[in-house]
Parts: structure tokens; sequence; C-alpha cells
């Protein structure tokens, strides 16, 4: 297969937009990990969710797809708050393992949860919108094709990013966020309500994975229960890719995964079922040379 | 006293009667679980078709059901109540092949003949005397639509995404391209994942290939993502499919992206009136239920039509009879098409091809059994 001018920027702009839906997810991601120390590896799920809340906003409640966006932020932000509160507070004070593991069950509650109630067949998100047909709408420079949801993607991306900035960066609450994750008991004794931060955090950390979700099925209009599983880990590799914790290094690790993913089978298309694998490559590699990631900073455990 | 006595009698003589004067056939069906709409699909072909035809050699049909829970375990065990408790003389099941496998290994061995509706995996009949179908299998509906590609959409060049995780699409690809090549088609191939989302790489490939034609062999689902992130890419050409289409879901999902662009094959469409038959079913279904029959419906009537056939020219209730009987029908008259089976067991039919029009399936033309030796 030659690669001409054409497919190379038409690819690119694909890696692009696949990035930013990476990055979006990755966000939230590296920021319950950033303050609590904690991989929620249920937040793959908790994406899935907001789907079904912005899903089910539109179609059962019947409302206009803005809304049903904020009626499902608002859920699966309380949804974030309630796992926090049932699954993970009882486990502060526990060994990071254990809270590993129990995040490995939220997310397996979730997914089951989803199958029965919402049943394991996949449905159509497009129904949430009056005009199905912008999803495949495209705007044409010369031969390249650049589908107009990309620029939805990155738009949304880098808004949720400067209202995160301005909440972590010029907010009491966000001040409290960055100290508590230096230290906790430390936090605590300056009189600051730890469980309620850490609630607020949660909350931010769900409504960006539904935020997220509903970008993410804008692309890929039909889902289901396990759907949050392959971004989850997509996510979880940016995170890392980019310095685990790190919210400027989540986004750049999404990115970069994304178009490095897209170059791949660019540049050797036989290599196409190995997608997947390669990422995990990626991972292995950046924890080998450089553990802490690319703008990530290697910080001393403190004994 | 003595209407008591008589009601007793007719007890006892009715029970004699089913004891002995009546042909039972089971019918092994998920009707609950996971696929128990596909099981309630076939039941209610049979169903109508029991009406329709309720005697053989003189006696009574009698359809055992017997339930599979969508699962293989139950699958077997059902095929063995069927067998010893119920003391059936043929199975007709079960509905998906992993099922069918499973009750065909419990079949096979007890010596009972076993005919499904819609197993199209070829391991199911494979190296079994018992064990036959009434649907065609995988490499038969590769070829035809192969055949359609060339003769009908006079495609050239073709991008073949093979689903590298489903037995199914690899099987499906191999045999269209084959065929595609016999008549010097191009072929460029891609691969994908079951559970694949993105396709934009594979189909700017296909696209600077010049494709007049993207094959999509897998199911569904990856179907319609490939459908609207091909038009997004402005690929304009057709998209063929294997019966992996044929679900209703598929137009809710990819909605206009495959309206009028999207060719599938298929083993029966309600429109398609391939023999008397085809129109006599779809009338009488329609008039039982009160709405068109769909594939497996039609494929559990000619099942049980086939098998009731196959009783009456064996002359005989004797399983083995019966069984070389199924393997030796030719040219038989059912509501999806003339068929004949094979040596191996397996259905040789005409294949329905398939279009959206209007958001709805629709029957566009029919490839022949003969074209696709």
């Amino acid at each position: 297969m030659t690669i001409n001018f054409t497919i190379f920027i038409q690819n690119l702009l694909n890696g692009l937009m696949v990035g930013g839906l990476y990055a979006l997810i990755a966000v939230g991601y590296t920021m319950v990990y950033g303050i609590l120390g904690l991989i929620n590896f249920a937040f793959g799920d908790i994406m899935a969710m907001g789907i079904y809340f912005a899903y089910y906003g539109a179609t059962l409640i019947r409302l206009n797809f803005p809304f049903a966006i904020v009626f499902s932020l608002i859920t699966t932000a309380v949804l974030g708050i309630l796992i926090d509160r049932l699954a993970y507070k009882p486990l502060r004070n526990a060994p990071r393992i254990s809270a590993l593991i129990t995040a490995i069950g939220v997310s397996f509650f979730i997914e089951s949860f989803a199958v029965v109630f919402f049943g394991p067949n996949y449905k159509p998100f497009l129904d949430v919108l009056e005009d199905k047909t912008i999803a495949f709408q495209s705007f044409i420079i010369g031969n390249v094709y650049i589908p107009k949801i990309i620029f939805i993607i990155l738009g949304v991306t880098a808004a949720a990013l400067v209202v995160l900035f301005l909440i972590v960066y010029r907010t009491k609450i966000g001040m409290a966020m960055r100290a508590i994750s230096a230290d906790i008991p430390t936090t605590s004794l300056m009189g600051i309500n730890v469980d309620m931060v850490i609630g607020v955090t949660f909350a931010i950390s769900s409504a960006l994975a539904a935020l997220a979700g509903v970008m993410w099925a804008l692309r890929y209009p039909s889902f289901y229960p396990y759907t949050g599983f392959v971004p989850g880990l997509k996510a979880f590799i940016a995170a890392v890719l980019g310095g685990i914790g790190s919210i400027g290094g989540a986004v750049l690790g999404g990115i970069l995964l994304g178009v490095i993913e897209m170059m791949l089978i660019t540049f050797f298309p036989t290599l196409m079922q190995y997608k997947d694998a390669f990422s995990f490559i990626i991972l292995i590699i950046i924890l080998l040379v450089k553990p802490a990631g690319l703008l990530g900073k290697r910080t001393v455990e403190k004994v | 006293m003595n209407t008591k006595r008589i009601y007793a009698i007719t007890l006892l003589l009715l029970f004699s009667f089913s004891l002995f004067a009546n042909v039972k056939i089971g019918a092994l069906l998920p009707l609950t679980g996971g696929v128990s709409a596909f099981g309630d699909l076939v039941r209610k072909g049979i169903d109508l078709a029991h009406e329709e035809r309720g005697t053989v050699l003189g006696e009574k049909i009698d359809v055992v059901y017997m339930d599979t829970r969508s699962e293989k375990t139950e699958s077997a065990n059902g095929a063995a109540r069927l067998i010893d408790k119920e003391g059936v003389i043929a199975i007709i099941g079960e509905v998906i092949s992993g099922n069918s496998l499973a009750a065909a290994e419990i079949a096979e061995k007890r010596k009972i003949p076993m005919l499904t509706p819609g197993s199209t995996n070829p391991l199911v009949t494979q190296g079994k005397k018992y064990v036959s179908r009434v649907c065609f299998i995988d490499p038969v509906q590769g070829t035809a639509l192969a055949e359609f590609a060339v003769k009908t959409l006079k495609v050239k060049k073709a991008t073949v995404f093979t689903d590298v995780e489903q037995d199914y699409s690899v099987g499906l690809s191999n045999y269209f391209i084959e065929r595609f090549k016999k008549y010097s088609g191009q072929v460029l191939q891609v691969q994908y994942k079951s559970g694949d989302q993105e396709f934009s790489a594979q189909l700017s490939q296909a696209i600077s290939f010049g494709s007049d034609a993207i094959v999509v062999t897998g199911y569904y689902n990856e179907i319609a993502l490939v459908a609207q992130q091909a038009k997004s890419l402005g690929y304009n050409g057709y998209i063929l499919t294997g019966d992996g289409s044929d679900a209703p879901e598929l137009l809710q999902l990819a909605g206009q992206a495959v309206e009028g662009i999207l060719y599938f094959t298929a083993h029966y469409h309600p429109d398609a009136r391939i023999t008397p038959v085809s129109g006599k079913f779809a009338d009488a279904y329609l008039k039982k239920y009160g709405i068109r029959p769909s594939t497996l419906s039609a494929l559990g009537y000619d099942a049980y039509m086939l098998l009731v056939q196959a009783i009456e020219n064996a002359k005989s209730k004797k399983p083995d009879a019966v069984a070389a009987a199924i393997r030796n029908i030719r040219n038989f008259q059912g509501a999806t098409g003339v068929i004949t089976i094979d040596a191996n067991g397996n259905a040789s039919k005409d294949v329905v091809i398939e279009t959206v029009k209007n958001q709805k399936f629709t029957f566009e033309t029919i490839i022949s059994a003969n074209s696709l030796k």
C-alpha cells in the first residue's frame, strides 16, 4: 500500500479526533488519581452510564439534546458521589491494593447492572438527535474529508479543560483538592472537610466521563453495557503515557495515543488487527523507560 | 358411575393412542434465555406447518417442544430427554450453531435424525450421518455475494473487511474473494476485530484503492459503524454483506447510512416468491399471526415440512430410514426455496439478495443455486 499525502492528512485528522476523545476521558481518570492516588477502573463504565443517561434523557424524558447532556452530567455526577461514598470511602485508609480491587468490582457491578437494567443489546445513540445526518457530514478540502464531528469533539475537549483548570487553580475548592493531593491528614487539620472535597472531585470527574461518553457516542453511535471497557483502558494508557495525575499530561497522552494508533495502521496496514495490542506495548515501554510519564513529576515516597 | 367409566375408558384409549399410533417429532428450541426470540420465531413456523399438515403415513403427528434455555448444555440434555423420555423419531433444532453442535453429538450417537432450521456453521453436519439442515452454509452465501457483485452491480474493485475474531467472517471473506477473483476482480483486504469502533484508517485505504464495493463479512453492529464512517469520508459505492445484516437492529443503528447502497445475502424474504409454497406460506402466516414472516419462521416451517416429507418417502417411522430419506430429498418445494439436501446433509438452494429502501429490508433478487456450483 502506497501512502499518499491525502491518506496521510486524512488519517492524521482521524487520529486527532480519536486522540481528542481519549484525552477527554483520560482527564477525568487522571484527576481522581492525582488527588486520591486511586486508579478508578470503573471510569469507563461510569462513562457508559453517562451515555445511557443522555440516551434515556432524550428518548424517555424527551429532553432536547443539550438538556439531555446536562441531565446526563448531573445524574452521572451523582452516581460518582454515590460510588465514592459506598465503595471507596470505607477503604480510605486501607492499602491501595484494596481500593484498586474494589474499583474493579465496581466496574463489574456497573456493567452487570446495565445488562440487567438496560438490556444487553446495542442501542442507537443517534435517536437523541433531531437531524441524524449530522454525524456523517464532512467538510471537503481537496480530497480530504473532515468530519464535522472532529470540531465538536476537539472544541468540547478544549472547553472542558479550560473549565477544569479554572476550578482547580482559581477556586477555593480547587485549592483544597490540590492540598489533599499533597497530604490528606494535614489538610484535614486545616479545617477542610476532606470527604466533601473528595466527593466534589468524584462529581467533577464523573461529569467529565459523561461528557466524554456523549462525545464518544456521537462518533460511535451504537452502544451497549460494555461500551466503556475499551475506552477506559485506552484512557488509562493515555494517562500513564502523559504522566498519571497530571491533567496536561492526560491531554498530551490522549492525543499522542490516538495519532500513534492511527499512524501505525496507516503505515503498516497489515498490523491493523494488532492495534489494541500496540497500545499496550506503548504502556509497557513507557513504564519501563519513563515510569512517571512524559509530563509527570517523579515523586519520592516519604516514609 | 357409568359416565365415569366411559370417561376412564376414553382417556385410556386416548392414552394408548398417543403411545402407539402417533408420530412424535421433537422440537428442540431456545424458548427462554438470550436468543429466545429466535426460538419463538421458529416455533411459529413449525406450528403453522403442523396445522397445515398434521398427519403422515395415516398417523397423527405430535410435536414435542423442548426448551434449551439458549444454552449448550441444556441443548444436549434436551436432545437426550426428547430421545430417551419422549421417544421422538426425529428432532427439529437447535437454532444457534453452537447449541446445534452440542445437540447433534447426542442425536448422532443415539441414531436419531436431527434437522436444524438455521445453523449455518459447516461443523454442525460435518462427518455426521443423522444431522442435516434446511439452510445453506457460509460458503454458499460468500459465492452468491460475489456472483451478485460482479454480474448485477458490475463491481471491479472490492475492499473486503474481515472480522478476524469470527470464524463466520473469515470463511465468508475467503469464499467471496475466491469467486470474485475468478471474474478477475481486484481485492484489497483489511482486518478488524469484533468490538472495534474506529474504521477510518481502513476506510481511507478502501477509498484510495478506488473500491466500487466495500464487503463487510461480520455482524450488524460493525457493519453499521463502517457504513456511517464510510459516508462521512465521502464513500459512495456499495456496501455488501452476508446474512450478518439480517437483523432489524441494523436499520436502527445505521439509519440513512445504508439506504440504497447496502446489499446482503439472506435465506428468505416474504416478497421472494421463489416457489408456490413461498406465497402460500407468507399469506397463511400473516393471517395466523398478523405479521409478515421472518427468516427463522420460514426455515422452521420448511424444516417441519421437509421432515414430514422424508418420513413419507421412507414409508416408515424408523429413525434410520428417516435419516436416509432426509439425505435423499431432491427439489423439495419449501417456503424459502427449492431445497436439495446433499450427501453431507447441507441444503443446496437459492440465495436471496436484499437491499434497504425507505429504511426497510427490501427483496432485490435471487441468485440461483445452479450458478453457485
